[in-house]
């Protein structure tokens, strides 16, 4: 078979490559946002946290040479910003999901602002690692150019599922989403633990943003994130608060997202505009199956905002 | 200043708080209350709702800062600024609402309860020295499964293992037998009084149950309006002169006596079955009939898909299957065939499930008449005047204590909130009426104004359901029992043959 040949078979490679690609934001976001949402709290604002730290990501590679610095930069950014919405949720009678909207719009703002001067340079960006050496078929190579991001964010998943388990602060953090009373009976401090979860959220968002400007589309612009913070969100319910099922979930919203330039690399191009809506799609589908008006989520903390 | 002896290492020791007073803002919740728990006794600490039995025992846990006096452990005063000061020192509280996380399993509840949890948590060992604590007790519970799955029986004595695992000497239980069938209560109280005869246990506990009291406690104080209003050794007093004791010169409302016999089925309920919010089924294909002129009492520990059968008729939840009959007609719970049939309902919780907590005491009272005359015209027009006057008199008819009718029904007591739906929902004619726990938390006055109101409605011909947890109001009000477990009827008689054990039984799932 000679090479660039494959004919159709390029769709289903693409679409693994995307889900290997595409997925690495959604799985960092998603795996912040499980941390706060088993706390107790949502934090909407990741979206904004997602640009901010591809911003930061971006700006810190390129003043310095150093990507790793630049994901560094990004993760502490969206600490940062985690730290903001925690304090602001912390005051009496505010509201989680409103401050989240109001961050998610003052993160990407501030990142439009501040990212303007960074839309010209070009930043030295994050390696990868080419698991396709042994094959001869260009689509294959270039499906199978894994960042060490994704192979991070990968073993978290395990690690968090675990870590929820068997660890000091997974219990603490269960307590306080579940019970806050239960938490405060014990004398834990509620609002401490969960300023520390969203800050890790944030953390891991931040990472998530650095992946878009420095791999994956690998450059800074303004059109950069297509809403990969907010759908995210959204996947965390889907993946029932279940950090393994975060990992699938955010592979199979990856994969959906790869699926109209794939099917444009081949030469439908008609409804291409559609196919690049699969994952808004996907998002709306899987919410109508799986939620109902007479039973409440299963798995869901019970102190979140959404099903108190 | 530090004055007496350190607390000897281990061992049931004493408390006593002195001279406590405690005032949130103008309101004088405790007003020089004495409190004497000798070391190794059974205290029993009575009172209506409100009595300030809570903020007393807060003040000793160190949740609350009491505005003066002092707390004396053992033999040495102690400065208890927080909960975690209260642990240090060997005391230990069992909440009225349960504090353990349901979603998490029993092992994991225990010992996250710990002040040492370990950073990286080894499950096997852990297990093992559970196993091990367990075997030292007197009750067992699962501690695989969660706590959501668990009965509110086995939640409560996880509760109270919870606290011996982390080695408390001063047990504070407040109602620790509200969700407990006669038969559990007995079982878990009985433990802990062995416990306590051993000297290994102080217990202070708050209840309302007179029967507990005798059968249990050393020695007795009892609050009233904040104040002390008497103490004493459980012994040289009877439960009459301890209830007079509770609610001081209020004169009660008189039930009036059972009258008439049983008329026409008026609710049929065949194969009805309903799912919880999980979507597990809550009521498995239950019938009944009550007919006019009876009460009918259901009972069973609370979470046997009582909530969720009163739910259904409602309207508040769909069944699944199965059909409601009302003299007759298919009832689907709609505004129209409650009216026609003159149905009243007082749902648990009314303030959250019979009342708008920031609308009017006059708005919440018209609720059911509010869009016809001569509360409105034409169906649309409103006649706020009339909205008045009709509250007002209902005010004054079922002794509702408001400030004026214009008050947010949230701002009432629960007694008063559930004298206003009252009001609502028995002001006029009742053909059928639902009942759930009508009386949970509310004060002797409100228990006994709503005991004579159902007993009357009973005798002008309504069909009543009476839904509750508390098996002796059940024994009281109703003409024929019914025992719910597992979303199931279990067991039916009439309650002038119904046997207390065998019903207790049966709530027991045995």
């Amino acid at each position: 078979m000679a090479d660039g040949s494959i004919g159709l078979w390029t769709v289903p490679l693409a679409v693994l490559g995307g889900a290997i690609r595409v997925s690495t934001p959604f799985l960092f976001v998603s795996l912040g946002e499980c941390i706060t949402e088993r706390s107790g709290r949502i934090n909407l604002g990741l979206e904004g946290t997602l640009v901010m730290g591809a911003m930061s990501a971006y700006g810190i590679s390129y003043l310095t040479g150093s990507p790793w610095l630049g994901v560094l930069a990004a993760g502490i950014t969206g600490a940062l910003l985690g730290a903001l919405h925690a304090g602001i949720c912390s005051l009496p009678r505010v509201n989680d999901v409103a401050v989240g909207i109001a961050l998610m719009l003052f993160g990407t703002g501030l990142a439009f602002y501040l990212g303007k001067p960074l839309i010209e340079p070009t930043a030295p960006r994050l390696p990868a690692i080419d698991f396709g050496w042994w094959s001869d078929i260009s689509q294959v190579r270039a499906a199978l150019r894994v960042n060490v991001l994704f192979l991070i964010g990968v073993a978290l998943a395990p690690i968090l599922y675990w870590a929820f388990r068997t660890t000091r602060w997974g219990l603490l953090i269960r307590t306080a989403g579940e019970s806050s009373d239960a938490a405060r009976a014990m004398g834990h401090s509620v609002l401490l633990i969960r300023l520390r979860a969203t800050m890790v959220g944030g953390f891991l968002a931040g990472i998530g943003g650095s992946f878009l400007s420095l791999f994956y589309p690998g450059s800074w612009n303004e059109g950069l994130s297509s809403g990969q913070g907010i759908t995210a969100v959204a996947l965390v319910i889907f993946a029932r608060w279940d950090p393994l099922l975060c990992l699938w979930a955010s592979l199979a919203f990856g994969g959906a997202a790869a699926l109209g330039p794939a099917l444009q690399s081949v030469g439908v191009t008609s409804g291409y505009h559609l196919f690049n809506a699969a994952p808004y799609i996907l998002t709306l589908a899987i919410m109508i199956i799986t939620c109902s008006p007479k039973r409440t989520l299963t798995g869901a903390p019970a102190e979140l905002s959404i099903t108190r | 200043m530090i004055v007496g002896e350190p607390l000897p290492p281990s061992g049931a020791f004493g408390v006593n708080a002195i001279a406590m007073t405690m005032r949130f803002g103008d309101f004088l919740a405790l007003d020089n209350v004495e409190l004497k728990v000798r070391p190794g006794s059974f205290h029993a600490l009575l009172g209506e709702n409100g009595a300030g039995k809570s903020t007393l025992v807060k003040c000793i846990m160190g949740y609350y800062h009491a505005t003066e006096g002092d707390i004396i452990i053992g033999d040495r005063e102690q400065a208890i600024a927080n909960p975690k000061d209260a642990h240090a020192l060997g005391l230990g509280m069992v909440y009225q609402h349960f504090t353990l996380v349901p979603a998490m399993t029993v092992a994991e509840n225990l010992v996250l309860a710990r002040d040492d949890v370990p950073v990286v948590v080894d499950w096997s060992k852990e297990m093992k020295e559970l196993e091990s604590f367990l075997a030292r007790m007197p009750f067992k519970v699962p501690l695989g499964a969660k706590v959501s799955d668990i009965s509110a029986g086995e939640r409560q004595k996880c509760e109270i293992l919870k606290q011996l695992y982390l080695k408390r000497r001063f047990l504070i239980l407040d109602e620790p037998t509200s969700v407990l069938t006669p038969a559990e209560a007995d079982e878990v109280l009985g433990m802990l009084r062995n416990m306590v005869v051993k000297g290994e246990l102080t217990i202070l506990m708050i209840t309302h149950k007179f029967r507990e009291v005798m059968a249990f406690a050393d020695d007795v104080t009892i609050l009233r309006r904040g104040k002390l209003a008497g103490a004493g050794k459980v012994s040289e007093l009877t439960p009459d002169a301890m209830a007079r004791t509770m609610i001081g010169a209020e004169e009660l409302t008189v039930q009036p006596p059972r009258t008439g016999e049983a008329g026409q089925a008026r609710l049929e309920l065949a194969k009805v079955r309903a799912l919880d919010d999980a979507g597990a089924i809550a009521v498995h294909d239950v019938s009944l009939t009550v007919r006019a002129g009876e009460i009918v009492g259901i009972a069973g520990v609370s979470g046997n898909g009582q909530r969720q059968l009163v739910e259904v008729l409602a309207g508040q939840r769909e069944s699944e299957s199965g059909e409601i009959r009302v003299v007759g007609d298919p009832y689907h719970a709609s505004r129209e065939e409650m009216r026609r049939h003159k149905m009243s309902l007082l749902p648990e919780e009314p303030l959250k499930n019979a009342c708008v907590g920031g609308m009017s005491v006059a708005d919440n009272i018209a609720f059911r008449e509010f869009d016809r005359a001569p509360f409105a015209s034409g169906g649309w027009w409103l006649n706020r005047g009339a909205f008045r006057d009709d509250a007002k008199k209902k005010i004054g008819q079922y002794k509702i204590k408001t400030r004026t009718p214009d008050t947010p029904i949230s701002a009432l007591s629960g007694g008063n909130v559930q004298r206003a739906v009252l009001a609502r929902e028995l002001g006029g004619d009742v053909e059928v009426l639902i009942a759930a726990n009508p009386c949970f938390g509310l004060d002797f006055a409100a228990v006994a104004q709503i005991h004579a109101e159902i007993m009357a409605a009973r005798n002008r011909g309504a069909a009543v359901l009476l839904v509750s947890e508390d098996l002796d109001e059940l024994l009281e009000l109703s003409d024929r029992l019914v025992v719910m477990f597992h979303g199931e009827f279990v067991y039916e008689a009439r309650t002038s043959e119904a046997d207390l054990t065998v019903v207790g039984r049966h709530m027991a799932g045995h």
